[in-house]
């Protein structure tokens, strides 16, 4: 009984290199699925026939198969994978931010800003050429930004960020903000419109396009890099702000650059998905249980992780029901609110 | 190493707490801060390992001012120990000691053989070596302690600044805690609450009152009756412990020394 009350304290920590090359060998086989699999079904081996025919600068053959792959599938499973990452990544450096292995990017209101800026521009009609391209992105974006320099100007103090005042400070500007998000889907002209809001409040990956791909592609791996190099500040701001400054660490000044570098980047996932509800905040989390608290195997391991999950959840979005595609959002929460609690049990039951 | 504070004022929140400071803690010596609740142990503890900016005065490390060196640089020289206790995030207790290598590490760089021989010596020093591998949140509070002790020690620091360490301990772990502090023999810095362990642990004394040093010397020159009386407020005898002959204040716990019916005579306190 001891022994194995004392054998669940020993982290069952897999080690990290063969678990990130096994979920990556996993990602693959994901992303092929998710090309080959949706209402017209394609074999995997013409799914890879096409893209290397297209990476290879060969003529694409002539067929409603190479435009399915290549103009709709493939940019849909990759922004998938990368909104994944990106939302593994953020999550956990936000849970460092503010001490608190159960915090949410959405926190700190970056999300509700995006939101409110997306549903300006559907309700109003702003850029409303390319309401569903990068006008409504644009706006999302314009809308992360403001509401990141108005929660940095509230709860800066001192040129620092302390946990709690961050934290009061997003949730009440994003409530603030949320407000007025609502009052616009009251707003909104007719059913199609409130629907387009909705869909887009869920987080939704319909929108995918290669020129869309673009922003993420470059902001998640810079950002993972970025947080990686200061993975080891990153762990002494676990232990507190004092351990942190008694080893090196300028605290205010990475509290800073963590916040500004994950305001940016929840506003770039939010600008191309919507608030996809409860990636950022579960992935962290389950990987922590697996590969342990350290961001050095952390943080690459939440990526990897966070990439498989959307690109599995988007797979079931897009096939679960014959008429039409769920928003990825309503899957992710669907699935992640058990599976946390599941884990959440599993730990406590083992007595911490 | 020699650590001297000069002049030394920093203000938290707007106040200062510390005025004008003078203490010098002495190579190989545990030199000991005691005072009353917010007479400034703390904000002074904090400014040595830089989680606090002086507002005047300076630190210096064996001569040379702390804020000359970047703070990775005096990382490697002072290791800190305050009064902070984690969170829950899934660290084991390797992983937490292993942060000690911080100062030592550039960004990107992985533990070599060095660093891992280090850490299994601090985790032995501290006699937690065979609880490497647990969660760091399932400790008791005195292993705990310990672990972050070993965390200080994996620094490889030329001295030990530590606030409050035996705070919330029970006797027995205070006991191991402060019997080891000594074993090292290192320059150590240490705030503590209770007189009793200070006189019998600490080499050399200084006492902080509004911010200042107002007494300094060997805990018998400096915990005096008259000490008590006008920095602490209260009635106290000091006689030898019968076990170990260090002083032993005996405290009234009836009555404030200010309320007492014959007033302790109020002698200034030794300087030293």
């Amino acid at each position: 009984m001891r022994r194995k009350a004392a054998a669940a304290e020993e982290r069952g920590s897999l080690p990290a290199g063969p678990l990130a090359a096994v979920l990556a060998v996993a990602l693959v086989a994901a992303l092929t699925a998710a090309v080959a699999w949706g209402s017209t079904s394609i074999a995997p081996g013409e799914v890879w026939s096409v893209v290397w025919r297209r990476l290879s600068g060969e003529a694409p053959r002539p067929g409603t198969d190479d435009l399915i792959i290549w103009q709709l599938r493939v940019p849909r499973a990759l922004l998938a994978a990368l909104v994944g990452a990106g939302l593994g990544v953020v999550g956990t450096a936000v849970q460092a931010l503010v001490r608190n292995p159960l915090a949410d990017p959405y926190l700190l209101g970056i999300s509700n800003g995006a939101s409110l800026g997306a549903v300006a521009a559907i309700v109003l009609g702003l850029g409303a050429g390319g309401a569903l391209g990068l006008g409504l992105s644009g706006a999302a974006f314009a809308g992360a930004l403001a509401t990141f320099a108005l929660v940095w100007a509230v709860a800066r103090r001192g040129g620092g960020f302390a946990p709690l005042r961050l934290v009061l400070a997003g949730v009440a500007i994003g409530q603030f903000l949320s407000g007025f998000t609502s009052y616009l889907v009251l707003q909104a002209g007719d059913e199609q419109q409130t629907h387009s809001v909705l869909f887009w409040l869920m987080g939704s990956l319909s929108g995918a396009t290669w020129e869309l791909l673009a922003v993420p592609a470059v902001a998640v791996p810079v950002a993972l890099l970025w947080l990686q190099a200061r993975a080891r500040g990153l762990n002494a701001l676990l232990m507190g702000d004092e351990t942190a400054a008694g080893l090196g660490i300028d605290v205010t000044r990475l509290r800073r650059e963590l916040f500004t570098v994950t305001s940016v980047l929840t506003g770039v996932l939010v600008a191309v998905s919507g608030a996809i509800a409860f990636v950022a905040l579960m992935v962290p989390h389950a990987c922590r249980l697996v590969v342990g608290g350290d961001h050095r195997r952390l943080l690459p391991v939440s990526a990897l992780f966070g990439a498989l999950l959307l690109v599995v959840v988007d797979i079931v979005c897009r096939t679960a029901m014959d008429t039409q595609e769920l928003p990825v959002g309503v899957v992710t929460s669907l699935l992640g609110a058990p599976a946390l609690l599941y884990l959440l049990d599993r730990r406590l039951g083992s007595g911490s | 190493m020699r650590i001297e504070i000069e002049d030394l004022s920093v203000a938290y929140a707007g106040r200062t707490v510390v005025a004008g400071a003078h203490l010098v803690a002495a190579e190989g010596e545990i030199t000991g801060l005691v005072g009353p609740n917010g007479s400034g142990k703390s904000t002074l503890l904090r400014t040595v390992y830089r989680h606090l900016k002086p507002t005047a005065g300076r630190v210096l490390l064996a001569g040379t001012d702390l804020r000359q060196m970047t703070a990775l640089q005096s990382a490697r020289h002072v290791a800190a120990l305050p009064q902070e206790r984690g969170s829950d995030f899934e660290l084991t207790v390797r992983e937490v000691v292993a942060m000690g290598r911080t100062p030592y590490k550039r960004a990107f760089a992985g533990e070599d053989g060095a660093d891992r021989d280090i850490v299994a010596q601090a985790l032995t020093d501290v006699g937690m070596a065979e609880q490497a591998g647990r969660r760091f949140t399932a400790l008791s509070g005195g292993e705990r302690q310990r672990v972050l002790l070993a965390r200080a020690f994996a620094q490889k620091p030329d001295i030990l600044v530590l606030d409050e360490p035996t705070n919330h301990l029970d006797i027995r772990h205070q006991v191991d805690l402060l019997a080891l502090l000594r074993a090292q023999r290192r320059t150590t810095l240490v705030s503590l609450h209770d007189l009793n362990a200070a006189a019998s642990v600490c080499d050399r004394l200084h006492v902080l009152h509004g911010g200042a040093v107002v007494a300094s010397g060997t805990p018998r020159e400096v915990l005096t009756p008259a000490l008590m009386a006008e920095v602490f407020g209260v009635r106290a005898a000091v006689v030898d412990h019968p076990l170990t002959g260090d002083p032993l204040i005996a405290f009234d716990h009836r009555t404030p020394a200010d309320e007492a019916p014959t007033a302790v005579p109020m002698e200034s306190p030794t300087q030293g």
